[in-house]
């Protein structure tokens, strides 16, 4: 039997350097805007001719070798505001042109499941829940720590545990009558119960070879991991690393940013390929903007248009979109011009991989790009 | 022990405030019902203390002028759970969920907290001069766009929401209506918009441009005339709309649930007669907030019992009064920053609502994730032995020479405020103090402990409960 496509959704928070992410190593612009936020000549990884990976990037390089990477290149929205908040709030909602409140992951986990049959389709790895996955109705976990989840954590004693959670079950039971919000807290509660109860089982289910670092970001993977290779049946996982908001002291900064987040990539996918649980899955990764063509002398301010990742077997690697020019004339108030919409992406992802119309989850009809193997 | 009394004013005080320690509510009781409406009303006229600004500047210089939204988050959760003066800043909360403006956009923290403290000083205030505030303040005139409202260019954004989220409610004006209000408010825009540095924003101010002011002839709601936004508001004050829909939103906020706010025109008031009273009292006191909550905290459907716990608390509410409750931050330490963001986790972000029609309320407040957040913070705090609130209760309950499980349970239940549980719920915590033996103060280190821990872990199981999410 076919396994059920699986998407992962890493986003980098903060507004990830596009320029020196992905170098235009052979573009000479690059280093006439880049003074002192400048990759050296030569210490970037070559991905061909015209480009190369930060320096910290190295882990991925196979992915790239092995045409399960692709570069989705200049990426964005028109009018980019460059405030964090509203274009993460963009990015999470598909409302580029007014503040919408529900999340594009939310209405993907509903499309899947429609009569919330498992009440983990959708799992959070990180403090509180993002807006991408806020939608009324629609069950999902959140879990900062998944060896320690659940209702009444804070209980130690195991057993006294056990008997506070069998007695919240009872509580929570619904009985006729009680009212349409007893009801409903009842059911949430018994919800949360069971996603928790179903969760706490990955953590003893897994063993890997792999040794994941101590990092946070590698931690939240690691769960995502052990989540996965449970096979509870979830569909859409979330995560997130901070920050990328490099204004200042970038050099040193950014360098451990894509250190930790390389790191922990490849170990989750050679995790998942250890257990012959990679093939279904695609993890993408986006940021709310990229940053300024010219540095400001110690990092770079906010800009617009970035790159947008997708790694993993069911990928066909390669570039796409096109990098935006550099050329002065070509940039807006000193910022690139995203030249493809990032509604498009993520219609390409659920339509070719997740199958899925994703005509009514982003809000429309957007030009898909093919790197999605058939 | 126990008493209507101290019911009713645990009642008053989950609604006019945050909640109170039993020690609280009786000293409240003691001096009256009435006595305690005036003193929330006018802490000035009470000797009320103000609150201590100086306290959080001096701890926590970066709360002030936030340069990170955290940073403002947790100003705002700081007044709400430090506090001498609760019914301010229940209004405070009050006119940001409703007049719901979100850093998201504005981008500018600082800026954002001036909005909060307009609402502090002047929430208790005049209506219609709050309205003004509201139209003149910078982060409401970006964050709806009037900014970009020109002359040669009207943008509707503020005047559509003023109409519709901020005085009248959908269904009594007209789309003409909404035009001549953007147009009345040409030329009411912000200065100066600097691009900010990467350390530090800028305060905005509220310039008024004549020459990019729309000076031709408008009709708004039937009135003829060249008006400006000064007279826009006077029109829209005088509408009965505009007293039935505050009056509906008072009673949302401080009396019962009503369903969601797009639904109002299509769903009549749980209790259109309360409302309608709410209405005429705020019509006849010329919009006088103050004199319009003196009328609902005494009126009889505010106390009558079939509205206590009849809503779902939201998640500032829930953390402010559950720190009240323990008694913890009594001096600052640090952790004001996790305690701000924990209403953020519990899905109340304060000053980053997440759009103009601000939160949905309710039962809306809890989904799986939230209710798991909201259940761990309160049984957590609430099991932490060490904190003064929780102290006085394990004090309180030990010094009785005995205790069956019902008396433990109704004890616990009462002194975290007067809980009304169902019988159902009641006999499950009976049951389950029963199924862990014996109960016994004791005088040893450890008997003292060990009941201690009795004690919390029915705090926590309350905590836990369906009823708990009501206030």
């Amino acid at each position: 039997m076919a396994k059920d496509p699986v998407l992962v959704v890493f986003q980098l928070t903060g507004g990830n350097d596009y320029l020196n992410t992905i170098i235009p190593r052979n573009n000479p612009l690059y280093r006439d805007y880049r003074k002192l936020v400048v990759i050296p000549e030569g210490e970037e990884i070559p991905i061909d001719d015209d480009y190369g990976f930060h320096p910290e990037m190295a882990p991925l390089k196979p992915f790239w070798d092995e045409g399960k990477m692709a570069l989705i290149h200049g990426i964005g929205y028109e009018n980019s505001p460059r405030s964090h908040f509203r274009s993460m709030d963009i990015w999470h909602t598909c409302e580029p042109d007014k503040v919408g409140t529900e999340g594009w992951v939310g209405r993907v986990i509903k499309t899947v499941d429609p009569n919330k049959d498992n009440v983990l389709t959708g799992v959070n790895f990180g403090q509180g829940l993002p807006r991408a996955m806020a939608l009324p109705g629609v069950p999902v976990a959140s879990v900062s720590d998944i060896e320690n989840y659940g209702v009444l954590t804070g209980i130690t004693a195991e057993d006294q545990r056990a008997r506070a959670l069998e007695r919240f079950a009872r509580m929570y039971s619904p009985a006729i009558g009680r009212g349409p919000v007893m009801d409903y807290l009842g059911q949430t509660g018994l919800d949360a119960l069971k996603g928790a109860d179903i969760l706490k089982t990955a953590p003893e289910k897994y063993s890997s070879t792999v040794e994941y670092a101590a990092t946070p970001i590698a931690q939240k993977l690691r769960g995502i991991a052990m989540v996965h290779l449970a096979n509870l049946g979830t569909r859409v996982f979330y995560t997130q690393h901070a920050s990328f908001d490099t204004h200042a002291s970038q050099m040193p900064g950014h360098q451990q940013l894509w250190k930790d987040c390389s790191a922990a990539i490849s170990d989750f996918f050679a995790d998942l390929r250890e257990h012959d649980a990679a093939d279904n899955v695609v993890m993408i990764m986006f940021t709310e903007f990229g940053r300024r063509v010219r540095d400001n002398g110690s990092g770079t301010d906010h800009g617009a248009g970035g790159v947008a990742f997708a790694i993993g077997d069911p990928v066909k690697g390669g570039h796409y979109s096109e990098y935006p020019s550099l050329k002065l004339e070509d940039l807006q108030e000193g910022d690139l011009v995203p030249n493809y919409d990032f509604r498009g992406f993520y219609s390409s992802l659920l339509e070719q991989h997740m199958g899925l119309d994703p005509t009514e989850i982003v809000d429309g009809t957007f030009e898909q790009l093919d790197f999605i193997r058939k | 022990m126990a008493g209507k009394d101290i019911a009713l004013m645990a009642h008053l005080m989950r609604r006019a405030g945050f909640g109170a320690t039993y020690e609280e509510l009786e000293a409240r009781a003691a001096k009256g019902y009435e006595a305690t409406v005036e003193e929330l009303l006018e802490p000035d006229a009470n000797g009320v203390p103000e609150y201590d600004e100086l306290t959080l500047a001096r701890y926590f210089p970066d709360m002030e002028v936030p340069s990170a939204p955290a940073l403002g988050t947790a100003n705002f959760m700081y007044h709400l759970y430090t506090t001498p003066r609760p019914l301010v800043e229940k209004m405070t909360l009050f006119w940001h969920m409703l007049f719901a403006t979100g850093n998201s956009k504005v981008d500018n923290p600082p800026e954002m907290l001036q909005q909060i403290e307009m609402f502090r000083q002047h929430g208790m205030g005049n209506y219609k001069e709050l309205l003004m505030g509201v139209a003149k303040d910078p982060s409401m005139i970006f964050w709806l766009d009037n900014n970009q409202n020109h002359k040669l260019a009207p943008n509707e954004n503020w005047g559509r929401e003023l109409l519709e989220l901020f005085s009248m409610g959908q269904g009594n004006y007209s789309e003409d209506d909404v035009k001549m209000t953007a147009r009345a408010f040409t030329g009411w825009t912000i200065l100066p918009k600097i691009p900010r540095t990467p350390y530090q924003r800028h305060h905005w101010k509220f310039i008024y441009k004549a020459e990019d002011h729309d000076n031709s002839e408008k009709t708004f709601l039937g009135h003829k005339g060249n008006f400006n936004g000064e007279d826009i508001i006077d029109i829209i004050v005088d509408q009965p709309a505009t007293a039935q829909f505050m009056a509906r939103h008072l009673y949302n906020y401080f009396v019962a649930d009503e369903v969601q706010v797009p639904s109002w025109l299509d769903f009549p008031p749980r209790d259109p007669e309360a409302v309608n009273a709410i209405a005429d009292t705020f019509v006849k006191s010329g919009f006088e907030i103050k004199d319009t909550l003196r009328f609902l905290f005494n009126s009889d459907f505010f106390k009558d019992e079939s509205v206590w716990f009849a809503k779902v608390k939201n998640p500032a509410e829930v953390v402010a009064g559950t720190i009240r409750l323990i008694g913890d931050f009594k001096e600052p330490r640090p952790g004001v920053l996790p305690i701000g963001l924990e209403g953020a986790y519990q899905g109340q972000d304060l000053i980053n609502p997440p759009s103009v029609e601000g939160w949905h309320t309710g039962k809306e407040w809890v989904d799986t994730g939230s209710l798991v957040r909201r259940v761990n913070f309160v049984a957590d705090s609430l099991s932490n032995a060490d904190m003064p609130g929780v102290q006085a209760i394990i004090n309180r309950l030990g010094s009785n020479d005995t205790l069956t499980p019902e008396q433990l349970v109704d004890g616990c239940l009462e002194l975290l405020g007067a809980i009304r549980v169902e019988d159902g719920t009641r006999q499950q915590l009976v049951d389950h103090v029963k199924a862990s033996g014996e109960i016994k103060r004791g005088s040893s280190e450890d008997e003292v402990r060990a009941f201690g821990q009795r004690v919390t872990e029915v705090l926590q199981l309350i905590a836990a409960t369906r009823e708990y999410q009501f206030g």
